[in-house]
């Protein structure tokens, strides 16, 4: 493989750390040979960003009009188009995200590129292999790419880190001119900043959180009690909030909030992806589930392998005693 | 308006002791309980909704072996008009690509205002059917959506991007979403109410029904393949506190107090 490009994420005037996390994996792929392309769709007002791009890529290539300040579908693939067809690269690189999601399979679809989607690794010796996660991260897949002109990979948020990325000396190349067509089709008219509860999980030190595995909304109250007696606040992974058992904000993971604190006590939440990146910066993780293989427990640092309605009324029952 | 969904039937995996099969490349589901898709069941619901709002039909689609007459039964019971099944010998092996395909050559035939998909599926985890399909079709979507308005031709869609925040869209009849979970509270469905339509014909189709050949669908007219499937490297992972209830909450408290855990 000699040429690899990444699809640059920006939103809101920020670079996403997935288009780091990318660029760093591509100069792994290419190791010290080859080029790193940066695929840059914004607005004009938006070129500043690219002063982060550019060290990190051989080439930047930046196509910049002023209607491609926010992500619109149609609009950013009559872009691509331009960059599809004049940039040679064996493999492109975009987020599994909400940006990569919405706008990688139609480019896959529309060029019959070669594509898999939410890789966590990629080997590139003499074929192109994807690592992919089935059943809800439980099984590992080995992915293999029809070979094409292009190949196409959707790369999972977190999976290799955005630090450390290698600087050499890159040009910048920028495409202008209008777009033509009518887009109107599908528009992006705002942002909705998320809604401010009474509760700011972010701030708290002890965080007791809720799974699936809390079965009912009825149950909350035992987590509650046990938030209470611990001086903390009750927080949710992605199943509890989707069933309005506990409000949005009180959701940690991806789609949620990201969380730091002291003390983060998960009960019955199994531990997919999107979750433990909102909580994996804990200082200290206490899973408790019944099932020996939730994912949780690979990133606990103390885990019960146990019933949580018997678990957390003992544990509750304690720290009463202690705080007497 | 005139609605279609397209709905998975899948494994329940998330507390099952899984078994790579002898194959490498698929799992053992031989135990395993099916049930439709999470995503796709808050795509049905979502589909009701709209109808109950504006009228119309709803034709729930499925690609799989007989089995997945249950899932479309299902939505069925929930309010569907009419389901269908896709299935044949040569779809096996299909990648996101190639069930697109399969999904669009059965979608034109049908008349519709709007298609739903779930933003993924629980097994395979792919999140691009929905969104391969549309660009088959040429029709505007949207990924990730959270809320559905309509007004006249023109739909106002919220999508679900990170950290909390939303975005706001406009889309043109026709069109497709894939529905994120969480956008509404899927209704429950009775054993009378799957009773009730249980004598409901589903009509099945076929590779050459669809007009399709053998090669545009299954490993062939898939773009990727799975090589082999292997079981996550398990990390260091947890200290996994052992003993009576009575010694497991000791112990906990004890760590607790260690780690500022108790505040």
């Amino acid at each position: 493989m000699e040429k690899i490009a990444v699809l640059v994420e920006h939103r809101q005037n920020e670079v996403r750390d997935i288009t780091f996390e990318m660029l760093g994996k591509a100069h792994q792929l290419l190791e010290g040979g080859g080029e790193v392309i940066a695929l840059f769709l914004g607005d004009v007002s938006q070129k500043g960003l690219l002063d982060q791009i550019t060290p990190h890529a051989h080439r930047t290539v930046a196509y910049l009009d002023s209607n491609l300040k926010d992500f619109e579908p149609l609009r950013y693939q009559a872009a691509f188009t331009n960059i599809f067809e004049n940039v040679d690269c064996q493999l492109i690189l975009m987020g599994q995200t909400a940006f990569g999601m919405d706008f990688a399979p139609a480019i896959a679809a529309k060029w019959k590129i070669p594509f898999t989607t939410d890789v966590v690794d990629i080997e590139a010796s003499e074929e192109l292999h994807a690592i992919r996660q089935m059943y809800s991260g439980k099984v590992n897949a080995k992915v293999s790419l029809k070979p094409g002109e292009k190949m196409l990979c959707t790369v999972r948020a977190g999976a290799f880190p955005a630090e450390d990325i290698p600087t050499v000396s890159g040009e910048l190349q920028e495409i202008t001119g209008a777009i033509e067509g009518d887009f109107s089709a599908r528009t992006f008219v705002e942002y909705l900043e998320a809604a401010v509860g009474d509760v700011d999980i972010t701030q708290a030190d002890i965080i007791v959180s809720v799974g699936r595995g809390i079965k009912d909304a009825d149950n909350i109250p035992i987590a509650q009690e046990l938030a209470d007696a611990l001086g903390g606040v009750v927080a949710c992974s992605r199943p509890v909030a989707d069933k309005k058992w506990l409000p949005k904000e009180r959701q940690v993971g991806t789609s949620g909030k990201t969380v730091k604190p002291k003390v983060y006590i998960a009960l019955g939440i199994s531990g997919a992806f999107q979750h433990q990146a909102g909580m994996k910066g804990a200082n200290t993780i206490i899973a408790v589930n019944k099932d020996p293989k939730a994912p949780i427990f690979s990133i606990a640092h103390y885990g019960i392998v146990d019933d949580l309605f018997k678990v957390v009324p003992a544990l509750t029952e304690k720290v009463k005693e202690l705080r007497g | 308006m005139d609605i279609i969904v397209c709905i998975k039937r899948v494994p329940e995996t998330a507390e099952a002791d899984l078994v790579i099969d002898g194959s490498k490349k698929a799992i053992d589901t031989d135990g395993l309980v099916f049930s439709i898709n999470e995503w796709d069941n808050y795509a049905v619901e979502a589909a009701i909704q709209l109808k109950e709002a504006e009228g119309g039909t709803i034709t729930v689609i499925s690609v799989g072996p007989e089995e997945n007459n249950e899932v479309l039964r299902r939505a069925l019971a929930m309010g569907a008009d009419e389901a269908l099944r896709l299935t044949d010998p040569a779809f096996e092996g299909s990648d996101a690509y190639a069930m697109a395909k399969i999904l669009a050559a059965a979608i034109k035939d049908i008349p519709h205002d709007l298609i739903l998909t779930g933003v993924q599926a629980d097994d395979d985890g792919f999140g691009a059917v929905g969104v391969a399909l549309a660009q088959m079709l040429e029709l505007p979507y949207a990924a990730l959506v959270t809320d559905i308005k309509k007004e006249g031709d023109t739909l106002t869609v919220h999508r679900e991007l990170e950290g909390g925040l939303e975005e706001v869209d406009t889309l043109k009849l026709p069109a497709l979403l894939t529905i994120q979970t969480g956008i509404n509270e899927p209704r429950y469905v009775s054993i009378m109410g799957i009773r009730r339509v249980a004598k409901k014909e589903i009509g099945a189709k076929g590779v050459a029904d669809l007009g399709l050949s053998e090669e545009e669908v299954g490993l062939k007219g898939s773009l990727s393949q799975i090589e082999e499937l292997f079981f996550p490297p398990v990390g260091e992972g947890a200290e996994i506190i052992e003993g009576t209830m009575d010694e497991k909450a000791e112990a906990l408290v004890k760590i607790l107090k260690e780690r500022g855990g108790i505040g």
